[in-house]
Formats: structure tokens, sequence, C-alpha cells
């Protein structure tokens, strides 16, 4: 009986996967584009799919291209090559009716230095089709009443980035790019931009985003492209990437015994075991490593002052796709 | 494709206002050298000094009216230079604004600010025109609004040329005020070189030239049917070359 419950949940759930997965349609679809400036190749070639009501990122070093696919994507320009939709349009030929539709930060934009909080709000509310929302609640929303009569000039990093995030939601926009929008903002500025991204998504709108930063990209995307020379190298969600390129596992421990070394040694899936004074250092993989790590230390009875894992994440993915070097 | 124009239009305008420096050296060096050059010429008694024999009647008015809509081109080269630098072009591109839009809204600040300048330098010259004399204010308005229009096109063209922000006021300013000398107010076109006298026929300060000084001594518009039509022609001929080669970024 309990049996059949659990199957009949199974299939039900399978069930409910499926109406999700058929409910999930791609609002931007990216097929085979390429573009190069003269001799450089910006894009040699990328193909990806964004899903309605996701957060997702276009990671990558400096010069990897994430601008120019997005701005292509944005229909700003126009590829040699290739094939790309935005919400059902053309992005090149149809950019007015899809500018209409989405909102877009782009990255190091300016406005005129002597324009106002209010007056760049006002004058992008006025250029959409369909009723622009309520600016006054967006500006308190980003913090920004304060701000509302000063220049653009006056202006800190923050405020204007805020700035740009407002102008690029006053049409309540059915997709919203971010072109780096955290880049050179304070922890502070930074966390509560993030709550406003989620909220976007809350929305039920989709949020397309480039970004270098790492942390940003785990904490916010719920799909992340990894782009190296103009290449889309993998797409997955964070967790999936991390699990699929750097299945590493290490265990940092303290234990006074130095006998304990030869132990750690037969733990299944171990590949290093490094000690310095009383410090272990046990690296392995599988998800089971730090299972068989405690399962030796209870059975070998060995005494431990200090314990943690370290799990690699996003920015380990990165490093190991893209290498170390320092790029332009 | 007018959405927005007249907000962005205000707003320039607003801007514009707000950079003393640069309001009150377009606005107001045209009017001083009007002020200062007309107490030389000496309107009034008819006898101009010396200094300024060269100038007479017409050419004064002519030449500051060219001082001004040149002055304002330049202005216009300069924002749009700073305007693509800054990225500010890229930023409003990505708007349903149209390119035509934004263009557009600079243009008519920049013809709104030479009619205003103008409107100064006929208050501030009214003491020295004769008593009862008629100066024909509108239509020299309109003629150096019309051929303000067409040499606007050149700034656009210049804007589109020049590496950078900082290099667009003295770029600009060489290749504009060097019009003014050939246009024919100082040395007769047919007194010029063949070669220069060539190229007077592409610039659009020589019909501007003509067009003024017909309008201020009191020529009917259908006098001048052919200046304005050749300044038209030019409009048409630059502004076609800077959609070309306009760089928004």
């Amino acid at each position: 009986m309990a049996r059949r419950i659990t199957l009949n949940t199974a299939i039900e759930l399978s069930g409910i996967l499926d109406c999700q997965k058929s409910a999930m349609h791609p609002v931007i679809e990216v097929s085979g584009v390429r573009k190069t400036y003269g001799k450089t190749v910006a894009v040699e070639e990328a193909s990806f799919e964004v899903n309605e009501g996701e957060i997702f990122g276009l990671i990558g070093p400096n010069g990897a291209g994430k601008t120019t696919t997005m701005e292509c994507i944005e229909g700003i320009r126009k590829p040699d090559r290739g094939t790309i939709t935005v919400l059902g349009l053309n992005p090149f030929h149809q950019v007015y009716k899809l500018q209409d539709r989405i909102g877009v930060q782009l990255q190091q934009a300016q406005l005129q230095k002597r324009i106002k909080v209010w007056e760049a709000v006002d004058l992008w509310a006025s250029l959409y089709g369909k009723k622009a929302i309520d600016g006054r609640r967006l500006l308190e929303q980003l913090s920004l009443t304060d701000k509302r009569g000063a220049w653009f000039m006056n202006l800190s990093g923050g405020q204007k980035q805020r700035l740009f995030i407002a102008l690029a939601l006053i049409n309540d926009p059915e997709l919203v790019f971010l072109d780096e929008l955290t880049t050179g903002l304070d922890p502070q500025a930074r966390h509560a931009i993030w709550d406003l991204v989620r909220g976007i998504r809350e929305r039920g709108k989709t949020v397309f985003l480039t970004t270098h930063l790492m942390e940003e990209a785990e904490r916010l995307c719920d799909r992340v492209a990894i782009m190296e020379h103009g290449r889309i190298i993998d797409i997955d969600t964070p967790e999936s990437l991390v699990r699929r390129h750097c299945p590493e596992r290490t265990v940092v421990l303290d234990a006074n015994d130095p006998a304990a070394g030869n132990h750690f040694q037969t733990i299944p899936g171990v590949e290093s075991v490094t000690w310095e004074n009383t410090r272990f250092t046990i690296r392995g993989r599988g998800d089971d490593l730090v299972t068989e790590v405690i399962h030796c230390l209870s059975e070998n009875r060995i005494r431990v002052t200090d314990f943690r894992t370290v799990l690699p994440n996003l920015e380990d993915v990165f490093l190991k796709l893209t290498g170390r070097s320092i790029r332009e | 494709m007018l959405r927005g124009l007249w907000k962005l239009t205000w707003i320039e305008m607003k801007v514009f206002m707000r950079e003393p420096l640069g309001a009150l050296g377009t606005i107001g060096v045209p009017v001083l050298i009007f002020v200062v050059l007309g107490r030389f010429a000496n309107f009034r008694s008819g006898k101009p000094s010396p200094a300024v024999m060269g100038l007479s009647g017409a050419d004064l008015p002519v030449l500051v009216a060219l001082l001004i809509s040149v002055s304002a081109v330049l202005s216009l080269v300069t924002i749009i230079s700073i305007y693509r630098e800054g990225g500010i072009l890229k930023r409003l591109r990505a708007t349903p604004l149209r390119p035509q839009t934004i263009l557009s809204a600079h243009v008519i600040v920049k013809l709104l600010l030479t009619a205003a300048t103008l409107g100064l330098m006929f208050v501030a010259g009214k003491r020295y025109f004769p008593p009862g004399a008629h100066v024909p204010w509108l239509s020299f308005t309109i003629a150096l609004l019309i051929s303000t229009w067409s040499v606007l096109a050149i700034g656009f063209l210049i804007a589109s040329i020049v590496p950078t922000a900082r290099f667009a006021q003295p770029i600009g300013a060489v290749i504009l005020y060097p019009m003014i000398a050939f246009s024919g107010l100082f040395v007769h076109i047919s007194d010029l070189p063949p070669a220069l006298r060539a190229v007077t026929h592409v610039l659009p300060l020589t019909y501007a030239v003509r067009l003024l000084e017909g309008i201020w001594n009191g020529d009917g518009w259908f006098a001048h049917w052919g200046d304005i039509a050749a300044l038209t022609v030019l409009f048409l001929l630059f502004t076609s070359i800077s959609a070309k080669v306009f760089r928004w970024e």
C-alpha cells in the first residue's frame, strides 16, 4: 500500500514537472549568433535560450563577448550571422516594438550631466506605449526620493546605478536586461539591488544579466551561461555547474594523532591527504566523501578539535573553465 | 515618431541653460560683439569709424547673425560629441525613442537658441539703428533660422568625425569660422581664387549671406528663392552624408 502511494505520488510529481516544463517557454532564443568588429571577433558563436520568469546570467571574463551578445539581443547591434528572437520579435528589425516591452540597463552609461533625477524618470515614462508605473513609488523603492531634484552629475555611483535600474523598470517591462549592474557598488547597495532583482522575478518577469562577480551569479541566477572567447562553453544551474566541473571535495580537520593520516588514506574516494602539524587536508571526489571521513573518524576513535568542509563554488568552476590568466 | 520629442526638447533646453558658462558664451558673445562693433560703426550718424570701414549697412547685422548661427552649431557639435563619449546617445537609443527624435530635439533647441540670441541682438542694437528705420526683424529671424538649419547638418557631420569630445570645440571652430570668411561678406566671391570659389558653392553660409543681406535690405522672399533652395539642397546633402557616417557611440 505504502509503496503504491509513493508510486502514485511519483507519477503525480512527474506530471507536475512535465506541466512546468511545458509552461517554460523561451522568451529569448539565440541561435548561431556571430558578431565581429572589423577584424576582432567579439562573438564567435552563441546559441542559448532564456525561459520566461527566470533570472539568467551570462558570465565570463572581460572581453568574452557578454555585452556584445546582450546588445545584439536588445536590438542595439546587428549580428553578422545567426538568428535571435526576443518575445517573438526580431530585435533588430522590430526594435521599437521590442524596446516598448523590455527594460535596459547599459554598462557604463551616462545621462545628461545636469538632468534631474525626476526629469529622467518623467522623460522615460513618456516614451513607452503603455502607461508607465508610478515613478515616485519606483524612486522610493530604490531609496532615491531624497535625490529627486538632484542633477545626475552629483549622484554617487550607487545612486546613478539605482537610477538606471529605475529607468529600466519604468515601463513595467516583461524582460529586463542588466549589464554589470553592481560593478563598483558597496556591499550594502549590492545586496539591496539583488533583492530588487529577485523582486522583478517574483512579479513574473524575466531577467537577463551579465556579471563578472561569481557571487552575484551564484546568489541571483537560476541558470548561468559561461562565455569565453566569444563562445558559450556551458549552461546550467549554478549547482549543476559546480557538480559537473568541480566534483572535488575537501575536508580540513585538526587531530592530534599522527597515525590518523594512514587511516584517511584508506577512505574511498580520497585522492590526497596532506598535513601540517595537527592540521589534515583531505581531498577527494564524490558527495559521499564527507560522510566517509566522519565514518572513518568514529570508527578509529580519532579525536578531532576542528572540522570543516571546503566546497567548490561557481568561482572555482569559472577559473577552471576560463583559466587564471588576467584578461584585458 | 514624435513621442517624447517635446519632453526631450524641453529637458535639453533646461540642461543647456543650467550650464551658465556655455549658455552665456553662446548667447552673450555674439550680442557683445554686435554692441561693441555697433558703437564703432555708428549706424545713427551714418559715419562709421575707420576701424570698421568695411562693415556698413547690412554687413554688421549679417555678420553677427552668422556668428550666432555658427556658435549655435558649434555648441551642437560639442554637445553631441560629449553625449556620444559619455554613452548618453547610446542610452537614449536603447528606448523606443527614434534616432531622428533625439537629433531633432537638439536641432529645435539650437534653433530656439538662435532666435532668442537674435532677439537679444535686436533689443541691444535698437539704439544703433536710425529712428524710424525699418528693421525686418521677423523675416530676418526666419532667414537666419533657415540658414542655421542648413548649417546644423554640417554640424552633425563634424560631430561624426571628431574623435573625442575634447577636440569637438577646436575642430568645429576651425571648420566653421573660416566659412564666415569665405561667405562673401568680407571678400566678394568673384575675387576668390577659382578653387576656393568652387568650395563656396557647397558652403551654406554663402547662400545665407546673400539671403540675410537681401532680407535686411528689404528684398522679398521671392527674390531669394534660389538661395533658399540652395540652403535646402545643402541641408539634404549634408544630412544624407551625416546619416551615413554619424556615430552613436
